[in-house]
């Protein structure tokens, strides 16, 4: 089968949308490699445990069990870094203060709307920060692969997976395209080498509407 | 004024069956990990634990640590919290979950911040757009304000909080370090009586009166936490 874009590839592309200057989230899993690619950028990162200026993983034995980030690894705290509680920690969340976050998702839909935090049937679901996330910031960008490991199809009409948040998603980062979410509906700015938008359109559910700037995705050096 | 017990044991003496208890940290960042030892060790039952997280788990380390040991020593009913994480998905506590020895209620993590907040600033609710339109807003009252949907989200109080400072005077003014600040700064005063254990317990004065994270009025107890596996 034809292959779209590899996980460094996304998240190189992800680390784009990126101006110097911003306080960006990365949520765990696939979100979690951009930041590889924003070295000699100015950008603060913000984890939610309470963390604005996260650097990289702590060194294999020089961990500070008194600093981890989100997923509860070891991180370094990057100069100019700041400490706070939970609570101030989610009133920058909420209260419209972090510029962008990138989360990973099951199912984005045609009107924003993003699924990302339980699949029925799984026994205990855990939400996380994830609502507070896609409620709150300025841009939210869903990262995720095109279709599910069984083929199903993620971007859709309507989710069909219990919701994290309504009309929230700006912009959808997948292996094969860059899609808008305007509001005439998904704009497909950009495919991955060698995919057409009609083979992009083959695995996506809602009608996509072709920019008119339409190029192709762009990767690391 | 010395708020300080002996032991963490005696600082949680009056903790009985069926009480509800809050517990600072993040996965094991900042855990009162002396605090909840002693509550092993005594054994109470029937507790209601409100967390983030269920502790964590680390199969090298023997599965479970945090509150993960106190639900797998069957002395909780019900977790109140944001991610249940790891533990949630071990066979044991599935087996728990599924003979419904043990309840699990989630809301969003910011939500059940708001909501410990509450309790300690002595607010009736908050409206909250978080979770507006989702599985978790059922049962909640909508309002919209400004052409937005908002729940309204109650106070979430304790019998006890039981939190972890780096640095404690006998007055319970506390100074947490680097991101074991979390729930911990949010938990102190959520409770009727709120226990702080400390690294670095100091006498009144030492600690720079412009430093202090939690002022003492908001804690009850101190203890000089006896020993510190700081996992991370």
């Amino acid at each position: 089968m034809k292959r779209g874009c590899s996980k460094e590839q996304m998240a190189w592309r992800a680390a784009q949308e990126i101006r110097d200057g911003m306080y960006v989230n990365m949520g765990i899993g696939l979100p979690n490699l951009i930041p590889e690619y924003l070295s000699g950028r100015d950008v603060v990162i913000h984890s939610e445990n309470g963390l604005l200026g996260m650097g990289p993983l702590a060194a294999a034995g020089t961990e500070d069990p008194d600093v981890v980030n989100a997923a509860k690894q070891a991180v370094v705290i990057s100069p100019g870094g700041a400490v706070s509680s939970q609570a101030d920690s989610f009133v920058m969340i909420r209260g419209g203060h972090l510029d962008m976050t990138f989360l990973g998702a099951f199912q984005v839909s045609e009107q924003g709307d993003i699924a990302n935090w339980h699949v029925p049937g799984s026994r205990i679901p855990g939400v996380g920060g994830a609502m507070d996330l896609v409620c709150g910031t300025k841009k939210v960008v869903a990262l995720m692969t095109h279709t599910s490991k069984e083929g199903e199809i993620k971007v859709v009409k309507q989710c069909t997976y219990p919701l994290t948040g309504r009309k929230c998603v700006n912009l959808v980062i997948t292996d094969l395209a860059v899609i808008r979410v305007a509001p005439e509906g998904l704009v497909l700015e950009e495919v991955a080498p060698g995919w057409t938008p009609s083979e992009v359109q083959a695995v996506t559910e809602p009608t996509l509407l072709i920019s008119p700037c339409l190029r192709e995705m762009g990767g690391p050096a | 004024m010395d708020k300080t017990f002996d032991s963490s044991l005696a600082a949680i003496h009056d903790i009985r069956n069926g009480a509800t208890i809050m517990t600072g940290g993040f996965g094991l960042c900042g855990i009162p990990e002396n605090l909840i030892r002693a509550l092993l060790e005594k054994g109470v039952r029937d507790l209601t634990i409100v967390s983030n997280n269920i502790g964590s788990s680390d199969l090298k380390q023997g599965g479970a640590y945090g509150v993960a040991l106190l639900f797998r020593n069957r002395q909780v009913r019900k977790f109140i919290g944001s991610f249940p994480g790891p533990v949630a998905r071990l066979d044991w506590f599935l087996d728990m979950y599924e003979k419904k020895e043990v309840e699990v209620e989630i809301m969003p993590q910011g939500t059940l911040n708001e909501r410990i907040r509450l309790a300690v600033a002595g607010l009736g609710g908050v409206y909250t757009p978080v979770g507006a339109g989702t599985l978790l807003a059922e049962g909640k009252e909508a309002r919209v304000i400004d052409g937005k949907e908002y729940l309204l989200e109650l106070p979430l109080k304790a019998d006890f909080a039981l939190v972890k400072a780096h640095t404690g005077d006998r007055m319970g003014n506390l100074v947490y370090r680097r991101t074991a600040r979390n729930y911990n700064a949010v938990m102190a005063g959520a409770a009727a009586v709120t226990v702080a254990e400390v690294e670095h317990l100091v006498e009144p004065g030492a600690i720079d009166p412009d430093q202090v994270h939690t002022p003492g009025i908001f804690v009850q107890r101190v203890v000089k936490g006896e020993l510190y596996e700081r996992r991370v």
